[in-house]
């Protein structure tokens, strides 16, 4: 019988611990999804934040390191250099690791146009530690340090990461989709394996940025958190590509 | 015996790493180790190796950690602020058990201080650095020959050890220019087959982390640490022993404060004060037995130091505070004289001892 779904080898065969209704399963997978179809698990070495997705490295088959709060991006730059030809390296992080601790470091590869892919996940929230207020909170959001929701004239406005990175000549692709449907995880898939190929490709920095839930801490059901995502978050963060310089150049 | 050829000791840092097969340099400019940067970024390039200036010293501690975890011999330098920051970075190598080379060419502090010669980043080096439970390799170079010669035994004990090297320098020894020769017999590497190097399909996944969350056995690795420092504190402890076997009176100095001191000895011997000096070279593992010893027959003890008496505390510790330690000091980027310490060892000779 014809095998049509099957678990991607990248991805180790354990229970993951994150909440139910939580989208960091389907974007591991898509990752790893990406990693079988490219054939690079043998060389691709990923490198996990501080957050969530702290265990990521028990779950990616690819060899692994765990990197410091908002680190990753330097780490991945010094596995990268170790070994250019060789090494694929991605990270995946989130937008407390991404967009507050770790922003020079993020800032700083893709000024650099380091040659490493990063998956960004945005959820508006801090979710490890219980669901405080993250560089990406929405104005007016509760969360349990802005129990009366994000005032921005007390603590300022949330961090638009792609169109803030777009500005800079560096990076080589940045691109913002969401998973909270079908067509938008074949969007989201499609992004992703690009952020890889264009690595393989040598063409430098490449982030994907993903919108993603928090039932638990955003203090709703599955379903409503995916429609959350429409209402809220993607009128704040408008989906598409902010960068593609090869297409820009092609363009020309 | 091999050509010398004249350097200054942040340069001769370099060069012995990059002979020590180091291929990957990172660091953030600061005064007075900015020399070794500047030498990579000369150098690296045309050798196939990587120099890159990095966003700031924490950014450079974690693309050492990134290269380490491949295996491969990286290094950073900085000075004392900038060891600060590097200090989350050594915490992580730390529990990662991860090889590395760090310089702190020590500068006057606390805060932005000064950018003199110091040694008051003792305690910040031989207590570890950074939070949690560990230690690294201190090595106190006393000259520019020393300079290099700890760099490669730096890197050598650090991948024997799977931990941090440091080369607790200060602004003298980096500023410096002494006759150096680079002929050293350079070990083959070790096997890290821990190293995250791709699994080209052929092994299980490796793991670099330093997240534990079930207690015990966080606290089984760091036992198991531990275990690991003791064999370097009973292996690997360095010193130089200079007229100490008949001294009454020994000093405890290292880096240029030894350096004046002997002088400060010389001079006392020729007024017939029997003074010796030892000097540690390994500041951890601090080089104990020389002192328990000494302190069965020397009457006391001065401790010669560029801080507020930070050695004094290990210097009591190893001679169990059977002998008077007096300090003798000068700090924020002043250098005591020769003067000074001899003055100290009279003092010490009239029974003087506060």
């Amino acid at each position: 019988m014809a095998v049509v779904f099957d678990k991607p080898h990248a991805l180790i065969d354990v229970p993951l611990h994150y909440c139910p209704g939580c989208t960091h399963g389907i974007i591991h997978r898509l990752v790893a999804e990406v990693i079988d179809e490219l054939g690079i698990e043998g060389r691709t070495i990923g490198v996990a934040p501080v957050g969530c997705s702290v265990m990521a490295y028990n779950y990616f088959n690819c060899d692994m390191i765990e990197a410091a709060h908002g680190r990753a991006p330097a780490v991945a730059t010094g596995v990268k250099r170790a070994d250019p030809e060789n090494n694929v390296v991605f990270t995946y992080q989130g937008d407390g690791d991404l967009a507050s601790i770790g922003m020079a470091e993020t800032v700083h590869a893709a000024a650099r146009n380091e040659n490493i892919t990063v998956i960004f996940i945005n959820n508006a929230i801090y979710g490890m530690t219980g669901g405080q207020m993250a560089p990406t909170s929405l104005p007016g959001q509760v969360t349990q340090t802005s129990p009366y929701g994000r005032d921005p004239k007390h603590c300022g406005y949330p961090i638009k990461v792609c169109e803030m990175l777009s500005e800079l000549e560096g990076p080589e692709y940045l691109e913002r989709v969401t998973v909270n449907s079908v067509k938008n995880i074949r969007t989201a898939k499609k992004a992703i394996k690009k952020a890889f190929q264009n690595q393989l490709d040598g063409k430098g920095f490449s982030l994907i940025e993903v919108i993603s839930s928090c039932p638990t801490n955003w203090g709703m059901t599955p379903q409503a958190a995916l429609k959350w995502i429409d209402e809220k978050m993607i009128p704040y963060y408008p989906l598409g590509v902010y960068k593609d310089r090869s297409a820009e150049k092609e363009a020309e | 015996m091999a050509d010398k050829v004249l350097m200054k000791g942040n340069e001769a840092i370099a060069e012995a790493a990059i002979i020590a097969g180091c291929r990957h340099y990172f660091g953030y400019p600061i005064t007075p180790q900015t020399e070794v940067a500047a030498y990579m970024a000369k150098k690296m390039p045309k050798i196939g190796g990587c120099f890159l200036q990095a966003e700031s010293e924490i950014a450079a501690i974690n693309m050492v950690y990134g290269v380490s975890s491949t295996g491969k011999r990286v290094m950073t330098s900085s000075s004392s602020p900038g060891i600060s920051l590097k200090g989350e970075g050594l915490s992580y190598l730390a529990g990662s058990d991860l090889p590395a080379l760090v310089v702190n060419v020590q500068r006057g502090g606390p805060g932005l201080g000064g950018i003199q010669p110091s040694q008051s980043d003792y305690f910040q080096a031989t207590r570890g650095g950074g939070h949690g439970d560990y230690h690294m390799i201190v090595l106190a170079p006393a000259s520019v020959q020393e300079m290099a010669e700890l760099t490669v035994k730096g890197f050598d004990l650090a991948d024997k050890y799977r931990m941090t090297s440091m080369i607790l320098a200060d602004g003298t020894m980096g500023q410096m220019m002494e006759p150096v020769s680079l002929d050293f017999d350079i070990n083959p590497q070790p096997e890290k087959p821990w190293a995250t190097t791709g699994t080209k399909m052929e092994r299980e996944h490796n793991i670099v982390n330093s997240l534990s969350l079930v207690p015990e056995e966080l606290e089984m690795l760091n036992m198991k640490r531990y275990e690991r420092y003791k064999v370097i504190e009973e292996n690997e402890a360095m010193y130089e022993e200079y007229m100490v076997d008949d001294a009454d009176i020994v000093i405890a100095a290292f880096g240029i404060a030894a350096r004046v001191s002997k002088n400060a000895v010389n001079e006392a011997r020729k007024q017939g004060i029997k003074v010796g000096l030892i000097r540690p070279i390994t500041l951890w593992p601090f080089p104990k037995a020389p002192f328990e010893k000494a302190a069965e027959t020397a009457k006391a003890f001065i401790s010669v130091e560029l801080s507020m008496g930070q050695m004094i505390e290990d210097v009591k510790l190893a001679t169990n505070c059977k002998r008077p330690v007096t300090l003798c000091n000068r700090v924020g980027g002043m250098i005591p004289s020769p003067e000074q310490v001899l003055k100290a060892i009279i003092d010490v000779n009239n029974g003087g001892v506060k």
